[in-house]
């Protein structure tokens, strides 16, 4: 008896482990590089396929190689300064300009609709009311106001990029929870300091969330502004390769236009870690 | 090193009324609802109080009433001889979160309120002052350390010396460990007493919890709801330091029975 209550294990008998096989997925085992990679090849393997067997016209879908080599040459262009450098860098003046005046413009009405009750009743209506229409739209608009140059690609640009950063800006002043509220009002803090030491730092999280939406829109804007504005930007050039039917160097433009889109979003994404070292983010890798 | 910071609560002499409400009622106008009835009550100089009750007998309103958060509709709200009429430096409170700052480091969460108060010159000459506060509650090590590698029962002793830094005349608590779990709550307890002993501190506590009122206070406040009004002032004359053993004692369990009868009559009401 009393060896059973003390949980000993009697001398005779040897201690049996329990032993029980816990399953682990396969996919937990494979490093994120690989998993990516594999993906990867299946795309590209699909698409070989896919134009080796003439499912589709090679006008239509370049193969894989014909692509890769028009990507070289557009690199070479790029590297040397050619044309399609200096085409380049005017999306890329219009996309800083644009998302520098959409964070202006974004954060100041994020203020204005989370801070004030005028803002929230009056203003933020409007906004939504602005937000829902289809803002490619007043392409056309803008073009007839700011003309052929870069102006009117900045305006749909910022235009299309201001909306994440308003809804962010005034959704991170709303996310401070009742006790902090309370604490800065038993402490005497004027509506300044709460603002600036507590609303502002507590909602950073959600802004930049908006950041980043803004900072997707922004190229979209860019570019479709391109098409619709003219002018002689990277949008330009690739209204021009497809009008011609030169479909590997659309892709070949697309993917590098796409660079400069994920400079832009890991810059954000960067200085988000920087700034809000304190929020650790559930999904590390490829969010949004 | 906890002598520099006992003394500047000497204030009033132990016993003085330092808290004093009289025939305070509150209505709220939207609805009129009457949260608070004729409630009169008196918080002397390093005494622990602490009022219960079901939910919606008023406490809280209570206790933003004695917060200066909100205005009471009739009486008189009087703290050191002066009446409440906004938030003031000499009144410390604590909730039941933390609300520690996650980019700020412990020791500048603590000296926050003189930042807001005082400026940010005044809050780095508190931070010596800090950094004593932080000895008293055992926290020594953690003063550049940021909240997210602080425990739950850590964090709320640097909210302790938050409330402290500014040397309150009064303590106002709600519900200040409810959110920890029994063990640590029970040590948390064991941790306030010590610290309002060493500070001569006027504590006032608002909780659920009968044992808990129990063990830490000279007098609860029993509450009853609908309109919010005080039961009854019960005594507790259990020697003081109080340990936790006290709550196996027949006297802790005759006043926790005692407190308990009257809050299921309120229920019947």
């Amino acid at each position: 008896m009393t060896e059973q209550q003390t949980n000993q294990p009697s001398a005779t008998e040897a201690l049996q482990d329990t032993v029980w096989v816990q399953e682990i997925a396969f996919i937990d085992s494979v490093p994120r590089w690989i998993a990516m990679t594999f993906v990867f090849a299946l795309f590209i393997g699909t698409w070989q396929l896919v134009t080796s067997f003439g499912l589709v016209s090679p006008i239509i879908l370049p193969t894989p190689l014909e692509t890769l080599n028009d990507m070289i040459f557009v690199g070479k262009n790029l590297l040397t300064g050619g044309y399609m450098l200096v085409s380049l860098w005017i999306t890329i003046k219009e996309v800083i300009y644009g998302f520098a005046l959409a964070i202006a413009i974004g954060f100041s009405f994020g203020v204005l609709v989370g801070e004030t009750a005028f803002g929230e009743k009056a203003v933020m209506p409007y906004l939504v009311a602005i937000d829902t229409m289809p803002k490619v739209a007043f392409a056309p608009l803008f073009v007839a106001w700011l003309g052929f140059g870069i102006e009117s690609k900045v305006a749909l640009a910022a235009f299309i990029a201001t909306f994440p950063i308003v809804v962010g800006t005034a959704a991170g002043l709303h996310a401070a929870d009742e006790n902090a509220r309370m604490l800065f009002k038993t402490m005497g803090a004027s509506r300044m300091q709460t603002l600036i030491k507590m609303k502002l730092p507590t909602g950073l999280p959600q802004i930049f969330t908006g950041l980043k939406i803004g900072a997707v829109g922004v190229m979209a804007g860019a570019i479709t502004g391109e098409f619709l504005g003219g002018g002689k930007g990277f949008g330009e050039l690739i209204r021009i390769a497809a009008s011609q039917l030169n479909t590997p160097r659309v892709f070949s433009l697309i993917l590098y236009l796409s660079l400069v889109g994920l400079v832009l979003y890991l810059l954000v994404q960067w200085t988000q870690r920087k700034v809000v070292f304190w929020h650790k983010e559930r999904v590390d890798a490829g969010d949004h | 090193m906890n002598t520099a910071v006992a003394q500047n609560h000497a204030g009033a002499p132990l016993g003085a009324p330092v808290y004093e409400l009289s025939h305070v009622s509150k209505t709220y106008a939207r609805n009129q609802v009457v949260a608070l009835e004729d409630v009169s009550l008196t918080l002397r100089k390093g005494s622990f109080t602490a009022v219960i009750g079901s939910s919606g007998c008023g406490k809280s309103t209570l206790l933003k009433i004695m917060a200066g958060l909100i205005p009471p509709t009739k009486g008189r709200v009087m703290l050191q001889d002066e009446p409440v009429t906004g938030p003031r430096r000499d009144i410390g409170m604590m909730f039941q979160q933390a609300t520690l700052f996650p980019w700020k480091t412990a020791v500048e969460n603590i000296v926050l309120p003189i930042e807001i108060r005082d400026g940010k010159a005044a809050a780095k000459k508190a931070m010596d002052k800090a950094q004593e506060l932080l000895d008293i509650v055992g926290l020594q090590g953690f003063e550049n350390v940021y909240p997210n590698e602080l425990s739950g029962g850590m964090a709320q002793r640097a909210s302790i010396c938050r409330m402290l830094i500014t040397e309150p005349a009064v303590l106002l608590l709600d519900e200040p460990f409810s959110a920890l779990d029994e063990l640590s709550r029970d040590m948390m307890n064991m941790e306030l007493q010590r610290i309002c002993i060493e500070q001569n501190a006027t504590a006032f506590l608002v909780t659920h919890s009968i044992q808990e009122a129990v063990i830490l206070s000279d007098e609860i406040v029993v509450m009853k709801p609908r309109p919010g009004r005080i039961a009854e002032i019960v005594k507790v004359d259990l020697p003081r330091p109080r340990t936790l053993d006290m709550m196996t004692t027949p006297k802790f369990g005759q006043i926790v029975d005692h407190i308990r009868g009257m809050l299921d009559k309120g229920e019947d009401m």
